[in-house]
């Protein structure tokens, strides 16, 4: 069965130095594996969406609306904008985080308020995260992503795999003991 | 790999030497990667068309070579691609067209397989990175074989999404024999005039054998109420949705088609559907056989597809979503010019001229320059085209008498100056256009990450290169020096004064703007100290600041500034008339 793991958020917040963990280490326990991406104008302050899927055989490199198995969202309004893609009794990952965009700045939008309530009303695995204070007071605010690796990780009970090895393989060598740190902070969060 | 990790490698592992491309999203990775093998030649060309010049004369040598670009890169290679059709093949040439139904981040969604029917070349579609290793490996084969340029015709999904990938070991093959022989390479009339029945009598009923009999278009039969011609992508979403309760001719050589291969399908299915992401070129094929079938009046003609999309288009199934918020949305998060961006000072002065002057704008960073709050670009079309438009713009007022934005400016970054707005500025100083050249100097291809070009001093293999002087060229082109402005546009004030100068100016002017890209790793790391804040009791929440449109700016009550982000550009210090903004770390 193949399993669907989007993660959604702004670009510059490390959700592809994420994905690539994950499929890494799925690739590494002999999942057949696809991950699908869009660069370009991303890195600058857009939405970006990085989607795995893994499983025996995996055909379309991107997750079809409503089969998300888990949805994590480095900004918390960004869950908004992919619900759409979460399966019935699937996982919501939400990092207390905002960040707002520039036409919220320039007044020409508004940014949604209440909006950690609404998703644990609507949605009843939701999981809410302060990935953002707990990678500051680790050192980096930058380790903010791999919070949310340990989170997803705990959440989807993919223990089978070495993550912490892989952490440890794929950031800078000067931050890896934050980074599995940040790790293990994350897989703690209940 | 992604499937431009795995094109690169295909091209390492089937013994090519030489690489040459032009950055473009999605097409700018096969390069780079490419650039890591040893034993190789690659390099960043100034444009497509050098790009494919390039690939072309290193075949013509005996060895393989390949051009990679993104789909509009190849309209402006397009000259050489189907000339050279024409010409002999000695060693192995792909040329790889990386295409973008959905636009992620281009101007337009051509559908370039036309250019395989215009080329009249083999045209292969791999669908995962297995097969753009596989694929590119069989291209120069064939192109060997059948004496053709390939065209290995990818798509945005294809080329960064990663799928798993068997790699082998490099094996080059031996040389081809350069001969001197004017008949098959000198593409005069007399020699052409030769070539060309070669082509259509030879080259493409080979070829459509090959479509037919090869390896690269299969059948698999499951149920066979449901029949699916599909190419790259779209066979992957349908094969995902549809799994053993439709029968499959999957499409991996969609030029020459495969005649009687559909026909052997289509007789053995129920109802016959084609899912193809672009236009109708597969579905157009299997109706001119007189085949009915099911194509673009399921599936739409624009963007990019679905798993979803083809589940509703042949099985009719929509899912409800099993989770939605009402009266919440999203704000929306266009991409903006970075923090710290220098591009930033330039539009905020010449956002000024709004009313007066007509902004005509490129391909870049620099293009999301006319979002609000900067709004300082009022069209682009293409590659080069600011000075050029700039310049039709600014003659047709002339002569026209019409009074209204009378000044023209054109915008554009050093990359895409070197790319093809040089012919622009020796034709705008040729035939005397009043307009005002800016080149944003940012040491850098921005947009599509950071690639080498002639002016950062650096070739995409490591290598230092000669820098062209961007001033001295423009001077070389017949610009007057009192005509030739260089500023900073961290310097609001130097800024403004440049484009009072250029405003004024009744010659053709140049500004160059030189600041290099915030993002730059020395230029992050020089800068990392450096941060602006806000006095609060001195904000007087005016939001003048905003109207720089800087992401690192946020509004609460008051402004603030997020430290993480800035990098002590000192634009909005400068804008602020309360002296609220400070800057620290000096």
């Amino acid at each position: 069965m193949t399993k669907n793991i989007l993660l959604v958020g702004v670009g510059g917040q490390g959700t592809i130095l994420t994905s690539k963990i994950l499929s890494r280490g799925f690739m590494e326990q002999g999942y057949d594996v696809k991950m699908s991406e869009i660069h370009g104008m991303s890195q600058r302050g857009g939405t970006v969406t990085t989607q795995i899927r893994f499983g025996e055989t995996v055909y379309s490199p991107v997750i079809e609306t409503g089969t998300a198995d888990i949805i994590v969202a480095f900004e918390k309004s960004e869950a908004l904008r992919y619900l759409h893609y979460l399966k019935k009794d699937g996982i919501l990952v939400v990092n207390d985080y905002e960040i707002q965009p520039v036409t919220v700045a320039i007044g020409a939008e508004t940014y949604p308020e209440g909006l950690l309530e609404s998703y644990k009303e609507t949605v009843e695995k939701t999981y809410v995260i302060d990935a953002f204070h707990q990678a500051e007071a680790l050192g980096s605010t930058k380790a903010m992503n791999i919070v949310l690796l340990g989170a997803l990780v705990r959440m989807l009970d993919l223990t089978d795999i070495d993550w912490k090895k892989l952490v440890s393989e794929e950031v800078p060598p000067k931050a890896v003991e934050m980074n599995l740190k940040a790790f293990e902070a994350g897989f703690e969060v209940k | 790999m992604t499937g431009d990790e795995a094109i690169a490698r295909g091209a390492y592992e089937a013994g090519a030497l030489v690489g040459s491309a032009y950055p473009g999203t999605p097409s700018t990775e096969i390069m780079e990667n490419y650039a890591k093998y040893d034993g190789i030649y690659a390099e960043w060309a100034v444009n497509e068309k050098v790009a494919c010049e390039v690939a072309a004369g290193a075949s013509t040598r005996g060895v393989r070579a390949f051009a990679s670009m993104k789909h509009v890169g190849l309209n402006v290679a397009a000259d050489a691609f189907t000339s050279f059709s024409y010409h002999h093949i000695n060693g192995g040439f792909v040329l790889i067209s990386a295409d973008e139904p959905g636009m992620h981040s281009s101007q337009d969604e051509q559908d370039n397989r036309h250019y395989a029917v215009l080329a009249k070349t083999a045209m292969l579609e791999p669908a995962d990175s297995a097969e753009c290793l596989s694929f590119m490996k069989e291209a120069f084969s064939i192109s060997e074989t059948y004496n053709t340029p390939v065209l290995l015709r990818v798509t945005t999904r294809i080329c960064h999404s990663k799928s798993l990938v068997e790699t082998s070991e490099r094996e080059i093959p031996p040389f081809g024999t350069f001969e001197k022989d004017i008949r098959q390479m000198l593409m005069v009339p007399a020699n052409a005039r030769l070539r060309h029945p070669f082509i259509e009598e030879t080259r493409l009923p080979a070829l459509r054998k090959l479509s037919n009999e090869g390896p690269f278009n299969k059948i698999q039969f499951f149920d066979k109420k449901i029949g699916v011609i599909a190419n790259g992508v779209g066979y992957q979403y349908a094969r995902e949705v549809l799994g053993e309760r439709a029968s499959y001719l999957k499409i991996g050589m969609s030029y020459p088609m495969p005649d009687e291969l559909i026909r052997a399908f289509a007789k053995e299915v129920d109802t016959l559907y084609v899912v193809e992401e672009g236009d109708s070129f597969m579905e157009d094929f299997v109706k001119q056989l007189g085949i009915a079938c099911h194509g673009k009046d399921l599936l739409p003609l624009c963007g990019e597809y679905s798993p979803e999309l083809v589940r509703k288009a042949i099985l009719g199934e929509t899912e409800p979503a099993a989770y939605a918020i009402e009266g919440k949305h999203a704000p929306s998060r266009p991409p903006v010019l970075c923090a710290g961006c220098p591009h930033r000072g330039l539009f905020f002065e010449l956002g000024k001229y709004r009313d007066k002057a007509y902004f005509s704008g490129d391909i870049g960073c620099y293009s999301l320059g006319a979002l609000p709050p900067l709004s300082a670009h009022d069209s682009l079309i293409c590659m080069g085209g600011a000075i050029t438009m700039a310049h039709g713009f600014e003659k047709a007022t002339k002569i026209s008498g019409i009074d209204t934005f009378t000044k023209t400016f054109s915008i554009l970054g050093d990359s895409t100056f070197f790319h093809s707005g040089i012919t622009g500025l020796v034709n705008a100083v040729y035939n005397k256009a009043h307009i005002t050249m800016i080149i944003l100097d940012n040491r850098t291809t921005g947009m599509t990450g950071h690639q080498e070009n002639p002016g950062t001093g650096r070739t995409v293999m490591g290598e230092e290169a000669p820098q062209v002087d961007l001033e001295a060229l423009c001077l070389a082109c017949g610009v007057k020096r009192e005509n030739l402005v260089v500023c900073d546009p961290y310097d609001l004030k130097a800024t403004a004064e440049a484009l009072k100068k250029g405003y004024e100016a009744q010659e053709p002017f140049v500004i160059i703007t030189k600041r290099a890209c915030a993002l730059l790793k020395p230029v992050v790391k020089e800068r990392a100290k450096l941060k602006c804040k806000v006095n609060a009791d001195l904000c007087r929440s005016c939001k003048l600041c905003l109207k720089s449109g800087c992401p690192a700016l946020r509004l609460d009550e008051k402004v603030s500034i997020d430290p993480e982000s800035c990098n002590g550009c000192n634009i909005c210090a400068q804008i602020c008339p309360f002296g609220a903004i400070e800057r620290s770390g000096n």
